[in-house]
């Protein structure tokens, strides 16, 4: 599914995935094509971009959803496989049961015990502060409480590297702090963050690296005050300055 | 809440896992199985004799009751250890192909001809079959027929031929073919309007008859004669010989030929036993 | 001739006079027509699920073939299934023809197509849904139906009640391949042919009346639960 190099470095200061020359197309499009990027063990690294730009797109390669057209996703250092990563998208996907069996269904397809994912499973739900919702239907839940149960769900797996697609697009200023309180969280106790945004604010709460995509390329990447406030390629210009910037030919 | 859902769904499952564990259990008693037709079946002949032959003997008849080609067509196939139909000739051509081991005469009944009260082709009271016949063809009365390769579908056919007149040329006119049943066909014929040929029993015991009468009866030509042959266990060997003969024995007995003839209904005699004694 | 009042009104006289013998019928069809449902689900359930969540090569045929055969004529089930049972057929060693075991076969087959077809398709809408998520978890392929199939199970209630619909009412496969046979193979929907050919118009509708009710009891039962699920965002 996703091409994998395990090699056996284990630098810390090493990037825990590394793009090559990563493409893709389809129905004869170019949506992404030579990219080549780090993303640094540890640290939280924002993708960024107008809307088409490719973001999400590279999002579901780096975690391996898609195959690419060309080029590799590498990890190094990290085990390959599932237990690694994990992904909110913009939009929960919440399975038709209870918040509680939710967590738990994320523990069994990791392959834990029942004793092992009722005791994960409630310290997620304290986590995300459902524990006395862990009965209802998880779709009965708000837009917000929603997202945090899909946060909690892609943690409870302990994985190295969590992404998030916008998973505060469509929520209120409450909810979008409570999913950045358990991003950090999470980030502190050392887990490697890839989140897509559009929310500049969000940016300089979250960011540490910053990707910007422009057309399906990569236009500049950096730390994130360089890439927010003295932006290099006009597409990251045009952007910050709320301009549409059409040129593809850069 | 999830739990209670699964158990629930897991005890239907095993409920209907068991069901059909069970359904497969065949009742330990002996039993044979017997071919034969939809007019003995419905007159209620089979619920009147076959308790006493079980009584006598502990066995169970089974019967199947289709047209008489279909219950020749099954025992052919081996799926059954005794026939016992009406169409002689078919019977004898069985027999001598090596399905059967013998024929024997068990009974008659006779067919009439039923219509309705006001009599459009003027048929009523008649008792020479054939000249009915071709006055119905004469006044296109319409006519329904089984049309189902059965015994009365055959008898019908000879006295059709008998009477001279090429019923096919009018099938889809005046001539109706229902292929099906003798019940179904009556049904049928009776919401038409049809004249139609049937055995007395079935029409005896018919319930829904109308305004429907007696027509024509009476011609020897009517008489419908009932043979009973056990299946050759030589060509299909789980055939149950024995208990097959012992029904077929016990038709032909004298016991058995009295219950047959004291079936009655609405106080008549639908079946007149004439085995060879 | 006869009014269509009284003719009713004398069916439910007969249904009100029930007897053993009627009981032994209604339970017959039950147990016939509930383990047919209950085996074509087995085979129909997972067959559904394995089209509805995956690609692969004949996939396309395998829709075609499955929507085609959930119009199976009954009457050509039990034509099939006789050849098979019958004495001269390849499982005629197995003596199941005439007996209800031979029904349920019939009826199995009968309403597989109807439950994989239908299956398939809640299962189909269910993946869409949950395709990038199970991705992303990882979850095997084998697990992927399961969650599938446990999840749309409210969906696939309804699924099965189709299923037992058209069991429960048809004629045609068990007549033949069960022969009618008097207090062994003699179910509603037989009997009502029987009937209606002897002309007892009355009694053939008391037993219409009588399926009728057991279809509503059923499907009543189960859309209960399935609204009960509806509330709780489960279907």
């Amino acid at each position: 599914m996703r091409d994998t190099v395990m090699e056996s470095a284990q630098d810390c200061a090493a990037p825990i995935l590394t793009a090559r020359d990563l493409g893709f197309a389809a129905s004869g499009q170019v949506l992404l094509q030579g990219v080549d990027l780090e993303i640094a063990r540890g640290r939280r690294t924002l993708v960024m971009g107008a809307n088409g730009a490719g973001k999400s797109l590279l999002l579901r390669l780096l975690h391996g959803l898609l195959p690419p057209s060309s080029g590799a996703v590498l990890w190094q250092g990290a085990r390959p496989g599932r237990t690694a990563q994990a992904m909110v998208f913009q939009r929960p996907v919440m399975l038709r049961r209870s918040v509680l069996a939710n967590l738990r269904f994320a523990l069994r397809v990791q392959g834990l015990g029942w004793r092992a994912r009722a005791a994960r499973a409630q310290e997620a739900l304290e986590m995300a502060h459902l524990t006395d919702k862990a009965r209802q239907p998880a779709r009965l839940l708000s837009g917000g409480e929603q997202q945090r149960l899909a946060v909690a769900r892609a943690l409870v797996c302990d994985p190295e590297i969590l992404f998030l697609d916008e998973p505060t697009s469509s929520l209120d200023p409450a909810s979008t702090q409570m999913i950045e309180d358990l991003v950090n969280a999470a980030h502190v106790r050392g887990v490697t963050v890839v989140m897509v945004t559009h929310d500049r604010g969000q940016a300089r709460r979250m960011g540490d690296e910053v990707i910007f995509l422009h057309a399906g390329r990569v236009a500049e990447t950096g730390p994130r005050d360089q890439v927010l406030d003295a932006p290099r390629s006009d597409a990251a210009k045009a952007w910050m300055a709320g301009r549409l910037y059409t040129r593809t030919d850069f | 809440m999830r739990r209670r859902h699964m158990l629930s769904l897991s005890l239907s499952l095993a409920l209907g896992t068991a069901l059909a564990l069970g359904a497969g259990t065949a009742k330990a008693q002996e039993f044979i199985l017997v071919q034969s037709t939809t007019s003995t079946q419905n007159s209620g002949l089979f619920d009147h004799i076959l308790p006493l032959f079980q009584a006598e003997t502990g066995i169970e008849v089974r019967v199947v009751a289709v047209g008489t080609g279909q219950a020749i067509k099954n025992a052919e196939n081996g799926d059954g250890d005794v026939l016992f139909v009406h169409a002689k000739a078919a019977e004898e051509k069985f027999v001598a192909e090596g399905h059967g081991v013998s024929r024997a005469d068990v009974m008659y009944n006779d067919f009439v001809i039923v219509g309705p009260a006001n009599d459009p082709a003027g048929v009523a009271g008649m008792n020479d079959v054939t000249a009915a016949l071709a006055k119905l063809a004469g006044a296109e009365a319409p006519f329904a027929s089984r049309g189902d390769d059965s015994g009365t579908h055959k008898a019908e056919l000879r006295l059709w031929k008998a009477a001279g007149i090429d019923v096919q040329a009018a099938s889809g006119g005046w001539y109706r073919e229902t292929g099906s049943g003798m019940g179904a066909t009556l049904n049928t014929g009776t919401g038409m309007g049809a004249y139609i040929l049937t055995d007395r029993a079935t029409w005896i015991a018919f319930g829904n008859k109308g305004d429907y009468q007696i027509a024509v009866e009476g011609d020897e030509r009517l008489f419908n004669q009932y043979g009973i042959i056990l299946v050759n266990p030589e060509r299909h060997p789980h055939v149950k010989a024995e208990a097959g003969q012992a029904f077929i024995d016990w038709v032909l007995s004298g016991d058995g030929q009295a219950a047959i003839a004291g079936y009655l209904v609405d106080g008549q005699q639908l079946f007149f036993p004439n085995a060879e004694g | 001739m006869f009014s269509f009042g009284d003719m009713m009104a004398e069916a439910l006289g007969l249904i009100l006079a029930w007897d053993r013998e009627l009981s032994a019928i209604v339970v017959l069809s039950l147990r016939v027509t509930l383990s047919a449902v209950a085996l074509a689900c087995l085979i129909g359930l997972p067959l559904g699920a394995l089209i509805g969540a995956f690609r692969f090569p004949g996939r396309g045929a395998a829709s075609v073939a499955l929507n085609a055969l959930m119009g199976l004529p009954p009457v050509v089930v039990g034509l099939f299934v006789y050849l098979m049972l019958s004495a001269s057929g390849p499982l005629g060693v197995l003596q199941l023809l005439y007996t209800p075991t031979a029904m349920i076969i019939a009826q199995t087959i009968l309403v597989t197509p109807i439950i994989a077809a239908l299956t398939k398709q809640v299962v189909e809408d269910l993946h869409g849904e949950y395709a990038e998520q199970f991705a992303s978890f990882g979850v095997s392929a084998r697990a992927r139906v399961v969650a599938l199939l446990w999840d749309a199970r409210y969906s696939l209630l309804t699924v099965a009640l189709a299923g037992f619909g058209r069991a429960v009412a048809e004629v045609g496969a068990v007549l033949i391949v069960g022969g009618n046979i008097n207090h062994v193979t003699r179910v509603m929907t037989t009997t009502i042919a029987l009937e209606t050919s002897k002309g007892n118009l009355q009694l053939a509708l008391a037993l219409g009346v009588i399926l009728l009710g057991l279809a509503v009891v059923v499907n009543a039962g189960v859309m209960a639960l399935r609204a009960s699920a509806v509330r709780a965002a489960y279907a």
